[in-house]
């Protein structure tokens, strides 16, 4: 049996994520309109809107997977600059599971540029990939294809990927999102662990009703910046009813 | 049937002259490279790439079939031929691109659009080299439906070549095309270049397919490419393993229907080989030890 994994080493002071007049349009039409956002240094940050807000969108946007106007800059350096202070863990819906893989192989591939072109893995980076395997739960299942997981063990594998770029800033999108309860302990313990390590996790999120108890700061999104900052602050009904079009109570 | 076999077992132990143990041999490389490339051109949803390719190139046969004969030279000599494949390949995989990146069009798309575009334009080069009739039209006939029999050692051994040369460049980015194939999303985030291994892994391929051409023909060049990565896929669930039998699979194939026609009197070698790759992929099917119709449920 493995060990519990000790904490990684503490991230790397690498300044603020700043997103400055982003806009996103497919085929012409607006997905996100002048956004612009100073990301909190550290801790759990969540994204929350609408259908249709942008959300996935702004991360891709930010990761420079879809393409957009506007600047994002991670401590004054563009992103692609500072790629390996980023992690990206997608939806699950947004991969082919019948691939052949195994967890391990999957999470191995958040590591895919460390050994440099042209050379295999090495027997330390399995270790380690064997070991965020462990603290997501799934030590057991290294081995396992990843068409037979469960949902919730498919997601823990894609967070375990994110885990292994041991970046500064993760980006999540819907890491919860149809979870069983087992994933979604073990997924807020990860989180945890990296808020306690000042690590930036910016979450696309959405379950309203959780958002205070789980995050420290949040960005209500409707195309453009409703609102963000401290939960407390820009977490307001008035601000969700703007952002949605709706009253709602949380 | 006794001398057939005595025949077949001669072919398959090299005892059956030197040309025609280059040949198998070429052909069991190119068959190894083209299980392997075309793993990914599978596992990326892109096979059909390949095929749009191998129709890509009639028109650049015909049409150095065509320059070759004005100007008086026999096409088979300096390997027009397959010069007028290779450009036409090159082209087709340059338009799927480019078209594939438009928006509104797509890539698959795109691919179809090539594919019967090359082929169309294939189709009304070939019927004029046909009115032109000039003598025997060498060497066109083993381009379009594959001659083991016909190949000079030369191709043979240019074939063995790129082989090689595909074969090494997959071992070499065995866990990059891995990553992009799996999420191309994720790979670009961790700063993959992922256009460019995609197009590799395309060119690849169509460089497979232009070497398949004098022992497959252009039809069923495209059979090597695709069937030996789909049989592999039934006997493992890791990618590097799936590559791994799909080039064990593709150099049976080759290898074993090169040997069949050259035994059996007038079979093309491009349908023996097929035939061969379609029963191991029936095999693979049905035994496979990861997704066979057999396999037991755990």
């Amino acid at each position: 049996m493995l060990a519990v994994t000790p904490p990684e080493a503490l991230a790397p002071a690498i300044g603020r994520l700043a997103v400055e007049g982003l806009s996103v349009a497919y085929r012409g039409v607006p997905v996100l309109n002048d956004v612009s956002w100073e990301a909190p240094v550290t801790g759990l940050t969540a994204i929350v809107g609408p259908n249709g807000a942008g959300k996935s969108t702004l991360i891709k946007a930010i990761l420079g997977l879809v393409p957009s106007t506007g600047r994002v800059t991670i401590g004054g350096r563009s992103v692609d600059a500072m790629r390996d202070a980023t992690a990206y863990v997608p939806q699950r819906a947004t991969v082919d599971w019948d691939f052949p893989a195994t967890a391990l192989d999957v999470v191995l591939q958040g590591m895919v540029r460390e050994p440099g072109w042209f050379r295999g893995y090495g027997r330390a980076r399995r270790e380690r990939a064997l070991a965020l395997l462990d603290r997501v739960g799934l030590a057991d299942l290294a081995g396992r294809q990843i068409g037979q997981m469960s949902g919730g063990q498919q997601q823990r594998v894609f967070l375990a990927r994110g885990l292994a770029r041991d970046a500064a800033i993760l980006f999540l999108d819907e890491p919860l999102a149809g979870v069983d309860a087992a994933s979604e302990r073990i997924i807020l313990d990860v989180f945890d662990d990296l808020d306690r390590d000042g690590r930036l996790v910016v979450c696309v999120h959405h379950d309203l009703g959780t958002v205070s108890e789980r995050f420290a700061d949040v960005l209500v999104l409707n195309k453009t910046v409703i609102a963000a900052g401290p939960v407390q602050v820009a977490f307001t009904p008035q601000n969700l009813a703007r952002a949605y079009g709706v009253p709602l109570t949380v | 049937m006794d001398a057939v076999l005595a025949q077949l077992f001669a072919v398959v132990t090299f005892q059956a002259g030197f040309n025609t143990t280059v040949v198998m041999l070429g052909a069991a490389a190119l068959g190894c490279a083209a299980g392997a490339a075309g793993t990914f051109a599978m596992l990326r949803r892109r096979a059909l790439v390949s095929d749009a390719v191998a129709h890509g190139t009639l028109p650049g046969i015909a049409a150095a079939f065509l320059v070759a004969a004005l100007l008086g030279r026999s096409p088979r000599e300096a390997g027009w031929l397959m010069a007028g494949a290779g450009i036409a390949a090159l082209v087709s995989l340059l338009a799927i691109e480019w078209l594939g990146r438009r928006p509104r069009v797509g890539h698959d798309t795109a691919t179809a659009v090539v594919l019967a575009a090359g082929f169309g334009l294939g189709l009304a080069l070939m019927s004029v080299v046909q009115t032109l009739a000039i003598g025997r039209q060498a060497g066109l006939e083993s381009l379009l439906f594959g001659s083991a029999a016909g190949m000079l050692p030369g191709e043979a051994q240019m074939m063995a070549g790129l082989a090689l040369l595909v074969l090494v460049v997959i071992a070499l980015l065995l866990k990059e095309f891995s990553a992009v194939a799996f999420d191309p999303d994720f790979a670009a985030t961790v700063g993959l270049p992922v256009a460019r291994l995609d197009a590799l892994v395309a060119l690849v391929c169509a460089v497979v397919v232009v070497a398949a051409l004098p022992i497959a023909g252009f039809v069923l060049a495209i059979a090597l490419v695709v069937i030996p990565p789909a049989a592999a896929r039934f006997w493992s669930d890791r990618a590097g393993t799936v590559v791994a039998v799909a080039a064990a699979v593709g150099a049976v194939s080759a290898f074993t229907g090169a040997a069949l026609s050259a035994v059996l009197k007038d079979t093309p070698t491009g349908p023996a080989i097929v035939l061969v790759a379609a029963l191991l992929f029936t095999l693979s099917l049905t035994f496979g030890r990861a997704r066979g119709l057999l396999r037991k449920s755990t």
